[in-house]
């Protein structure tokens, strides 16, 4: 078998395993926290007899492990089941979610790499000088304050004070696709100066690291520009750990959105993931949880798997 | 000049001119703008309704779990979403009487016992069928026999039987009940075709509005449902509730024209946004407290001269002006305030006074170690402020409170009515029999105070069959010292709902049942 498939295939069984022990661990941690889904529902309304009865008809009465196994069986067949709380399908709940979810993390990605990419060179080209300086100031100022508080003073200043965007990020299936790029223009801004700062700082390092070495002096003395020394054989070598920090901050813009969600109003995952934890909803939780963690381990096999291409010393290992 | 002026006005409620020219002519007769204005806003108030236009709401209280069935509503966006597709029997009215919706008139037997309902005729359902009273008595099933976990279960307990007899629904009860229609005017009790036995959360009813987008935590759309037996009722094309949990995004939505009312108004931004020139902020005094309580079952506070000593160790006024920024009243450790029919208003209120919280403290004989007070800010907006600000007045009268913050997650099942001393909040009720029987009855679910006496259970009993309204406020007034005087609660606010409306809409009245004019606004506002 050839190496390399040989190596996704290997790595593939292990997010497997992975995603397998994720589950089992989210369903032991929402059967560790207090009260269950019964008892959230009802509030300050329950009483011992609406309890029960609730209990009895969401089945908790029934031991956990025989809950998680059917939960386990149902999702081999790719049935995520119905919620507790309100009996609808979440496959199709989540559809729509996870649909918003993506939406808004591929247009901050689309916006965000190449632009922290691209500050990242300019960095490394005028470094230690001006532009270099003003780049790190800035992309570190944002990143350092809370991402609500930027999501707040653009509400404030860009929607209410200028009335450029809509302060709410609402999007539904009846609004054309500019109304809904329109719609997400706040929250876009507001991910892509978050994430920024981690991009740019590790694109700089990596290839200033990679500038140390004696091919790139090679390069400047047969008389290569300062940009092309840095694009031909500088980044080729610094790939890995930028796409590395890449995936990481991908990983951030689906799973680790629900502050900015929840400042725009913005129907995703994250909301939907936090309301379900509140209410106990154990197939919910089990379902987000889930697809968080194959987006997460997706994407750093992708990072994995592109370090070891793009390393000669990786693809042919002794 | 002034007769022009009546001609005018005439002019407009007949839908004869429009803003601009009245505004124009006015000028002209030398009345200033502001004035004109109002003139023109009364004239047009006048004209009554106009129908049209798309409502929409941004409210905080709702969540991807909620659902459409009536039996599991418990907070705002639920409640407001049952007002639009669905109607219960009666609703109570801003005057707090009760005003016929499904049933045409409500009787009462002589000794209150047996309660009949005389219901509309010709009433469809959003899926075409017409309602009956099989239909009522279904959906009163629904919520009362043995496998309900509706919301509305605790207001059922009394009902001996039901039957539907024709055109009438008939109660009766196991105790007699004055206040039996005020029990049915309930927002969980929305009469469903077949009770909602098959699929409680289709969200049919015969509401003003049907459920066209139900996205749970996002959105829900309704359309205007033209066969409502009301034809004043619903003068919007459509109506949408948008879930806007974040306090400023929803202040920001009405601000921006996003939406044209929002609920729960942060009182600290309410005098700001006031200040808005297109919109109002409308503050209700309503039924809901805030509220310390004890266990009075529970050592240290079994012991009366403890629970009088943080009683008056209390600064009630402090904690309206910071707490509520003054929008809510002081409250009297009692569950009821002057928002409740038959209120004895002459009750005296409780005073801050360090001296007697001392001197009721040394009484007490406690031992001097710290008092546990558990608080979290899911209890109210500002639990955490409130206690500290009890700690210190309390701390002023040698009383040693210590505060054990809880998380908000799972408040409500850990600690609240399970920790002898914590922070609360109740919603009020519509009459004081339903508030007192909820939570101070010795065999309540919810007595979460601990409350048992007696003598107090016979005056509620004894008031519920007293049909004569004089002797009821007397007994009520009776119930009321005992609370303040022995119970385990220490009530020091009732907190008004705070509301942003935007100026566009007319028919604003205020409300003290629920927020948002009871749920009312739909039915009974218009776009001017």
């Amino acid at each position: 078998m050839h190496p390399i498939i040989k190596l996704v295939s290997q790595r593939l069984a292990l997010g497997f395993l992975l995603l397998f022990g994720a589950s089992a661990l989210i369903f032991g941690l929402t059967e560790a926290l207090p009260g269950d889904a019964a008892q959230a529902v009802l509030g300050q309304a329950a009483t011992p007899e609406a309890l029960a009865n609730l209990r009895e008809e969401m089945g908790l009465n029934r031991p956990a492990l025989t809950r998680y196994f059917e939960w386990l069986g149902g999702i081999v067949q790719g049935d995520l089941g119905q919620s507790l709380t309100n009996k609808l399908d979440i496959a199709e709940s989540i559809g729509s979610r996870l649909g918003n979810t993506l939406f808004l993390a591929f247009w901050a990605a689309v916006v965000s790499v190449p632009l922290a990419i691209f500050l990242g060179l300019l960095a490394v080209r005028y470094r230690n000088r001006w532009p270099d300086k003003l780049i790190s100031a800035v992309t570190l100022t944002t990143i350092s304050i809370p991402e609500f508080l930027i999501g707040y003073v653009l509400v404030y200043f860009v929607a209410v004070k200028l009335g450029l965007f809509s302060p709410l990020a609402m999007i539904n299936d009846s609004m054309s696709f500019w109304q809904k790029l329109n719609s997400i223009a706040l929250p876009v801004i507001v991910l892509t100066l978050v994430v920024l700062a981690h991009m740019m700082r590790m694109t700089r390092a990596a290839i200033l690291n990679v500038m140390q070495s004696a091919y790139v002096e090679t390069a400047e003395l047969k008389g290569l520009s300062n940009f092309q020394v840095i694009y031909r054989h500088a980044f080729p070598n610094a790939v890995a750990p930028i796409v590395n920090v890449v995936m990481l901050n991908l990983a951030y813009l689906v799973v680790g959105v629900v502050v900015v969600e929840v400042v725009f109003v913005y129907p995703g995952m994250g909301q939907y993931l936090v309301d379900h934890v509140t209410k106990r909803d154990v197939p919910v939780v089990l379902a987000c949880g889930v697809i968080f963690a194959a987006i997460y381990i997706g994407l750093n096999m992708i990072a994995d798997i592109v370090a070891i291409l793009a390393n000669p010393r990786l693809r042919h290992p002794k | 000049m002034n007769e022009q002026l009546t001609h005018m006005t005439k002019q407009v409620t007949a839908g004869k001119l429009t803003r601009r020219e009245f505004m124009g002519k006015a000028a002209a007769l030398g009345v200033t703008a502001a004035m004109a204005s109002t003139m023109f806003a009364d004239a047009a108030r006048a004209a009554g309704p106009i129908k049209g236009g798309d409502l929409k709401f941004g409210l905080q209280g709702g969540e991807s779990t909620n659902s459409l069935d009536p039996a599991t509503y418990a907070s705002s966006v639920p409640f407001q979403n049952g007002k639009q597709f669905g109607d219960q029997l009666v609703e109570v009215a801003p005057d707090g009487s009760i005003e016929p919706r499904l049933a045409e008139s409500v009787e009462g037997s002589a000794d209150a016992k047996v309660w009949t309902f005389k219901l509309r005729q010709g009433v469809e359902f959003h899926n075409g069928k017409t309602m009956t009273s099989e239909d009522v008595l279904k959906t009163m099933e629904r919520h009362s026999n043995e496998d309900s976990k509706s919301g509305a279960l605790g207001i059922m307990k009394g009902i001996e039987s039901m039957k539907a007899d024709g055109d009438n629904f008939q109660v009766t009860l196991t105790e007699p009940n004055a206040d039996l229609p005020y029990l049915m005017a309930d927002y969980h009790l929305i009469i469903q075709p077949d009770g909602g036995m098959e699929n409680p959360g289709a969200g049919i009813g015969t509401g003003p509005y049907k459920v066209e987008v139900d996205e749970p935590g996002v959105r829900h759309l309704y359309t205007k449902f033209e066969n409502h037996w009301n034809p004043d009722f619903g003068n919007f094309d459509s109506v949408e509730v948008i879930v806007i949990n974040d306090a400023t995004a929803r202040t920001a939505a009405l601000q921006g024209g996003q939406v044209h009312a929002i609920n729960r108004v942060e009182p600290k931004v309410a005098d700001l946004l006031g200040r808005a020139p297109n919109l109002t902020v409308h503050s209700t005094a309503g039924r809901g407290h805030y509220v310390f309580i004890m266990h009075c079952d529970t050592a240290p506070f079994d012991n009366n001269e403890l629970r009088l000593a943080l009683k008056h160790a209390i600064d009630r006024q402090d904690l309206v002006d910071k707490v509520l920024r003054g929008y809510g009243t002081v409250g009297n450790d009692m569950p009821v305030n002057a928002a409740y029919p038959l209120f004895d208003g002459s009750i005296p209120q409780r005073e801050f006074s360090l001296e007697k919280a001392a001197e009721h403290y040394k009484k007490s004989g406690h031992d001097g170690s710290p008092i546990i007070l558990r608080v979290a800010d899911g209890a109210f907006p500002g639990a955490v402020d409130a206690a500290a600000l009890f700690q210190q007045t309390a701390a002023q009268a040698g009383i040693p409170l210590e505060i054990k913050r809880e998380p908000n997650d799972g408040y409500w099942s850990e600690v609240w009515n399970v920790q002898p001393f914590c922070a609360s909040y109740w919603g009020g009720r519509p009459v004081q029999d339903q508030m007192y029987s909820t939570a101070y009855l010795s065999s309540a679910d919810w007595n979460d105070t601990r409350f048992k006496v007696p003598e107090f259970d016979e005056m509620l009993f004894a008031a519920r069959a007293e049909l004569d309204n004089d002797k009821r406020k007397d007994i009520y007034s009776k119930m009321g010292m005992m609370v303040r005087d022995q119970g385990g609660l220490i009530c020091p606010m009732f907190n008004d709902f705070v509301e942003g409306v935007t100026n566009q809409l007319e028919g604003w009245e205020n409300d003290p049942t629920q927020e948002m004019m009871n749920g009312n606004m739909s039915r009974k506002m218009w776009f001017s």
